[in-house]
């Protein structure tokens, strides 16, 4: 008897999402579909806006990475503007983004994963939280709020507020770095750097206890896509979009962003408002690929600076088959968390971060812009056409975790079929579903997990449609 | 219970962006002062449980889109005593509502046929029904307080919220800005 199975919601991943599994007729899980459930029409309500509002509304697409669509918002509209902006205006954007990184990664592993770390996967619902890391591994937990709150403050001290500030606009940004903001965030890199390497010297040994969840969390060897510098390290800001297979070989060096749509499809499946990005000269299903930290890990040849450099090279000795595994975007959140404190102080060390020449001041010159970045979670695209009046006549985003959509799909059908049995559901299948999921750090799953659990619902129906069973916590 | 003696405090999200509710996290240290004096009884910041019979105060972020969302808006409605907007989406619709000068099959056309290279089509499958107009939540049900900003402030959230577990009507005449 087919029978399908709802899990409702799962949490509120850059909207509403709830999940379905479906049986066979001998009861085993024949696929599982991850539905998101918010639709908001971006690329359609901002027709007819003049250009340079873009990175202003584009930021409200997600609360918790505005910095990342500002980003790659400005970018575009760099373009169209036809204009280089001043280096320091490009470092310090830089120098957002990755203040940006730091605090959604701290956000992402301490808050929200190391619960399951640390307590266990099936210990005590009700201690599985932050509050329970507090109180058993305090030094820990302070150090992701700490760690996270240097992220924040980056953003405060350059861009006067922490969700959606308008200082990242077309041409540059509205106010150089202040003596003062340079002073206290070099103040504090110290400390963050000795922090970052404590975690890494405790998480490296724990690996050891997570053997079945690396083997099973979507470790189904997919491409990997990330920006690269000519140099092949992480770039965050801006670098050239690489592809490469699961083996390694490099598919395609270098996707020029203005012809991006020649290389990057985007499937619908009837089922989600998220769409499924994958590589159009492969076709779909067959050009899934995923983004992110353990994607921009894999492809590097080494990240770029000195301690992430020995950390990576240690990562890099894994096998790799298991640098496949989704569990491992964990281990690579951590030492981009450590890159992104280097890369940062390197940035403000530069003579003139502090030039007060930091926007170029231009018209529209082009009628079409790109702008490429890598947010938080894996590369962020946006592209803008515009009439002679600068008026938007039509956008299209790319957005990071629907490139990952495609490979949580099939991350969650894997974990069903190895923790679904028949009509038997056991809970530590509820909360390794929704383990898979965290590893990915699908957007706005912090704020659901920043002090409690996922809320889930499993709904059990039978070929008639009838719901011969509910589960709930 | 001492527990159930505390004014209870419910947050709810429609359609947004989570910003505010990031803005509410952003109190920081604020929230166990504020975990001292109201109970914090349903949130996607804590576990879910289903919405209680009754609760104190609702914060609302975002705007009403879906059939979804008004059938939880009236539910939450009927189950609070004073119902707070937060925020510019929850108040005048904001950014979601950016998309009413269109019809829904213009700007689904744009997302699912025209940007779409593979599978073009509506997604439809179990999926909430978009309303044609996108509306603040006052559209839909009697609202008490109003906040707005894009997002609040983590501290003008923190001062309505003082206010109101105590009892007192928040006066944010010098305390908000839209945007």
């Amino acid at each position: 008897m087919a029978k399908k199975i709802v899990i409702d919601p799962v949490t509120r991943i850059e909207g509403h999402a709830r999940i379905t599994i479906h049986m066979n007729d001998k009861n085993e899980v024949d696929d599982a579909q991850f539905h998101v459930t918010q639709f908001r029409g971006f690329e359609k309500l901002s027709e007819g806006r003049p250009f340079r509002e873009m990175p202003s509304l584009m930021a409200r697409i997600c609360g918790i990475c505005p910095v990342s669509h500002l980003v790659a918002s400005a970018k575009a509209c760099d373009e169209l503007l036809a204009v280089r902006i001043p280096p320091t205006a490009a470092r310090l954007r830089e120098v957002v983004n990755l203040g940006q990184l730091v605090q959604s990664h701290a956000l992402s592993f301490f808050h929200l994963s190391s619960p399951d770390l640390l307590l266990g996967m099936d210990s005590d619902p009700a201690r599985r939280n932050i509050i329970g890391v507090l109180e058993e591994y305090p030094d820990l937990a302070r150090a992701g709020i700490r760690l996270r709150q240097f992220g924040q403050q980056i953003i405060e001290r350059l861009a006067g507020k922490r969700i959606h500030p308008a200082w990242i606009v077309p041409g540059g940004v509205s106010a150089p770095l202040s003596r003062e903001a340079l002073q206290q965030i070099q103040s504090e890199i110290p400390e963050m750097i000795e922090m970052t390497q404590k975690v890494l010297e405790w998480f490296r040994p724990t690996l050891g206890n997570f053997r079945d969840e690396i083997r099973t969390f979507a470790s189904e060897p997919t491409m990997w896509m990330g920006l690269v510098t000519p140099q092949n390290t992480l770039a965050h800001y801006d670098g050239m979009l690489k592809l490469v297979a699961a083996d390694g070989t490099v598919v395609n060096p270098a996707i020029p962003p203005a012809s991006y749509q020649s290389f990057i499809g985007e499937a619908v499946e009837p089922y989600s408002f998220l769409k499924t990005p994958y590589y159009l000269p492969m076709g779909y299903p067959e050009g899934v690929y995923r983004v992110g930290p353990l994607a921009r890990l894999n492809i590097v040849d080494s990240c770029g600076t000195p301690l992430a450099d020995a950390e990576h090279a240690r990562f890099k000795e894994l096998p790799l088959e298991e640098r496949h595994s989704s569990f491992h975007y964990h281990y690579t959140r951590l030492i981009e968390i450590l890159y992104g404190i280097e890369r940062i102080s390197e940035l403000l060390n530069d003579p003139e971060i502090t030039s007060t020449h930091v926007f170029a001041n231009a018209q529209a010159n082009s009628y079409e812009g790109v702008g490429i970045s890598e947010a938080p979670r894996g590369t962020l695209l946006h592209h803008y056409r515009i009439d002679d009046n600068g008026l938007i006549i039509w956008a299209n985003l790319i957005i990071a975790t629907g490139n990952n959509n495609l490979a949580m799909n099939r991350g969650v059908t894997q974990v069903a079929k190895a923790y679904v049995k028949g009509k038997d559901v056991k809970e530590g299948m509820l909360n390794r579903v929704e383990a898979v999921i965290r590893t990915f750090d699908p957007c706005l799953s912090c704020s659901t997990h920043a002090v409690g659990q996922m809320p889930m619902q499993v709904e059990i129906y039978d070929a008639g449609g009838d719901m011969v069973r509910e589960l709930r916590r | 219970m001492a527990k159930k003696q505390k004014p209870t405090l419910a947050t709810v999200w429609l359609d947004g962006c989570s910003g505010c509710h990031m803005s509410f996290l952003d109190i920081d240290e604020a929230l166990i002062t504020l975990a001292e004096k109201a109970t914090l009884v349903y949130s996607p910041l804590v576990d879910n449980k289903e919405f209680p019979r009754m609760v104190d105060v609702t914060l609302i972020e975002g705007a009403v889109s879906t059939d979804e969302d008004v059938a939880k808006l009236r539910k939450v409605r009927s189950h609070t005593k004073t119902l707070v907007a937060l925020g510019d989406c929850a108040v005048t619709g904001n950014v979601p509502s950016m998309r009413n000068p269109f019809t829904i099959a213009e700007v689904t056309d744009r997302a699912y046929i025209e940007n779409a290279t593979h599978n073009q089509q509506f997604p439809h499958l179990t999926l909430p029904k978009l309303l044609p107009w996108v509306k603040p939540i006052h559209a839909w049900v009697d609202v008490d307080v109003f906040i707005p900003g894009c997002p609040p402030t983590a501290k003008t959230i923190l001062y309505v919220l003082t206010e109101l577990v105590e009892g007192r009507v928040p006066d944010l005449s010098d305390k908000s800005r839209f945007g």
